[in-house]
């Protein structure tokens, strides 16, 4: 798993999967093009401001609303390596595992952490380490399952191996 | 100690005795589905994991319902790979335009999902299902490809929060205003990753129709699922529509709740969703002058039947305000002509409003009512997050289908008595 470092950028309460990627761009599916949308609504420069392997800090229930795999896959897209979150809504939660886009739920990190604040995540320990301030933080681990899920790089990749099992 | 309607289902589908909140559990699935937007996803994932047929095609359905009839080439691409899909792999529950209808209005119709099953959907509106006594849940484009080639799905036993509705409805109060109140007092994470369990008398007394609005915005809750119990109600709907047999399941008198909440519905007026929250809801006495540009009277919440004759009620002899667009978009091909035959179309068009073959189209600022920078809508639909119906700065509230055609008279959100 590639080191995950990089700059914080913070978003509020129950960001919706129409400000992730709104549904005028869903009549594609290609993960470059939903890309250059992603969070269109909420920043409309947010694409253009980002680096590889930023990071979104956001509040509770983080990508409420529709099922669009679209979601995760333009946030995967568009270099982010992480996103905390005091709480994920429960079909993104699933969508991020199965995709491969690393999350964290740890509110406290998610409070304290400052927009623009340097963050590293450890996944296998879920360790998140504020950079710029020292401060560390612990989320809860996933369940081994998805632990799985996580080290096949995503559920296509977790099914096929177990199909291969069988055979 | 017992389980509750949800632990049953899934311990059944995943051959357990018992099953409690927080355990992992591997279930069989009784139906799959999938849409033109989340559907092409998944078959491109399905062909991935090097499989060659589905698990059962008898077990699949596509809609394609969002962006159609094809709103543009893109679209088109998107819709004919479900075609290609459906055809390939024998799977007859593929519901071209013309027999198609809005997935959670077209599969209850068709007696496609049934009380005691698993069913999940590439849509987040397969909760809809729960009316019935199933456990449906939204899920995404890879989860629906992996379960299209094992038939199977892993879920985390959500824990139930019981909702009971004492008392009677008032007078245009309907499963909308319930389940917008609802959401309004418990938030839009307010039961996340729990199911909502629907009972008590009110639920007991509610058309099938209402029910299904009430368990499709459970999702807006940020719940896995929102069920209720079958009764007579609901046998007398599956009667001679059930495409299998099937088996209703029913929470212990000792199940565990992680809460029990109790609402009277006697006291709750129509609700009105302000934007850009559905848990931003308001009794309509609370609502201010609010002037509209566009009414929509449709979706997989509200386009059933139903909606269309409360609709119909309150606009028959009357005409839409000049300044507002009313859109009626019936929810599927058979409450389409139904709604012919009982004169509720002609009533639509005489008031000038405008009458759309099934979509979801606007409900997501697909195509068929997108909104300009600064309009404002009033709609039956289950979103008003910001953009949703088009541009970032239009603004989209929430109501059941009497507030919706009162107010596209009216000209501004208003209830029924204000203009009958």
């Amino acid at each position: 798993m590639a080191d995950i470092r990089g700059k914080a950028w913070k978003f509020g309460d129950d960001v919706d999967t129409d400000v992730i990627i709104p549904a005028r761009y869903l009549s594609t599916s290609d993960p470059q093009e939903l890309a250059r949308h992603c969070m269109e609504d909420a920043d409309p420069e947010f694409f253009n401001k980002i680096n590889k392997g930023d990071i979104i800090v956001a509040r509770k229930n983080f990508g409420c609303g529709s099922s669009r795999e679209h979601a995760p896959l333009s946030i995967k897209e568009a270099g982010i390596s992480c996103v905390i979150a005091d709480s994920f809504a429960r079909i993104f939660y699933r969508n991020a595992i199965n995709i491969g886009l690393p999350i964290m739920e740890s509110p406290e990190a998610a409070e304290k952490i400052s927009p623009g604040d340097e963050v590293s995540v450890d996944l296998e320990k879920g360790i998140i380490q504020n950079e710029t301030t020292g401060e560390k933080f612990y989320a809860a681990p996933f369940p081994e399952f998805m632990q799985e899920i996580i080290r096949a790089g995503g559920l296509i990749d977790y099914v096929k191996g177990k199909l291969a099992e069988k055979e | 100690m017992g389980m509750t309607v949800a632990e049953k289902i899934i311990a059944s589908r995943g051959d357990k005795d018992k099953v409690k909140p927080g355990e992992l559990v591997k279930a069989r699935v009784d139906l799959i589905l999938g849409n033109d937007i989340t559907a092409p996803v998944a078959i491109r994932e399905f062909k991935k994991i090097g499989v060659e047929k589905v698990f059962d095609p008898e077990r699949i359905v596509l809609v394609p319902d969002h962006f159609t009839p094809n709103k543009d080439i893109p679209s088109a691409e998107q819709a004919k790979i479900l075609k290609e899909f459906a055809r390939e792999q024998k799977i007859k529950n593929y519901f071209e335009i013309g027999r198609m209808g809005i997935e959670h209005a077209l599969l209850p119709e068709l007696g496609l999902t049934l009380p005691g099953e698993i069913i999940i959907g590439a849509d987040s509106h397969t909760c809809t299902y729960g009316a019935l006594g199933a456990l449906a849940t939204g899920i995404g484009s890879t989860d629906m490809a992996a379960a299209m080639a094992l038939g199977e799905t892993w879920f985390k036993v959500p824990s139930t929060i019981k909702f009971v509705y004492q008392g009677e409805l008032r007078k245009w109060v309907s499963g909308k205003d319930l389940i917008l109140f609802t959401i309004g007092q418990i938030g839009v994470d307010g039961a996340l990753y729990q199911v909502m369990e629907f009972t008590g008398p009110a639920i007991r007394n509610m058309s099938m129709d209402g029910r299904l609005t009430m368990s499709n915005m459970a999702i807006e809750a940020g719940a896995k699922a929102g069920i209720i119990e079958p009764d007579e109600i609901t046998y007398n709907y599956l009667e001679g529509r059930a495409q299998r047999s099937f088996r209703g399941l029913f929470s212990d008198g000792d199940a565990s709740y992680s809460q029990v909440i109790e609402f009277q519905v006697g006291e709750i007026e129509p609700q009105v969703a302000f934007p850009h929250s559905p848990e931003n809801t308001r009794g309509i006495s609370q609502v201010e002058e609010i002037p509209l540009d566009q009414v929509i009277i449709g979706s997989c919440t509200n386009g059933r039947l139903e909606d269309l004759r409360v609709s119909a009620e309150i606009l028959k002899n009357k005409k839409v305000d000049p300044r507002v667009r009313l859109i009626v978009i019936p929810g599927t091909q058979k409450i389409y002509q139904e709604a012919l035959r009982e004169g509720l179309i002609d009533i639509f068009i005489e008031a000038e409003g405008a009458v759309s073959t099934p979509t979801c189209g606007p409900c997501l600022g697909g195509h068929m009512g997108v909104l300009a920078k600064g309009e404002k809508a009033l709609a039956t639909t289950n979103r008003n997050f910001v953009g949703r119906m088009g541009h970032p700065e239009s603004e989209v509230y929430l109501s059941n289908p009497a507030i919706a055609a009162a107010s596209a008279v009216a000209g501004k959100i208003c209830s029924p008595e204000e203009v009958l």
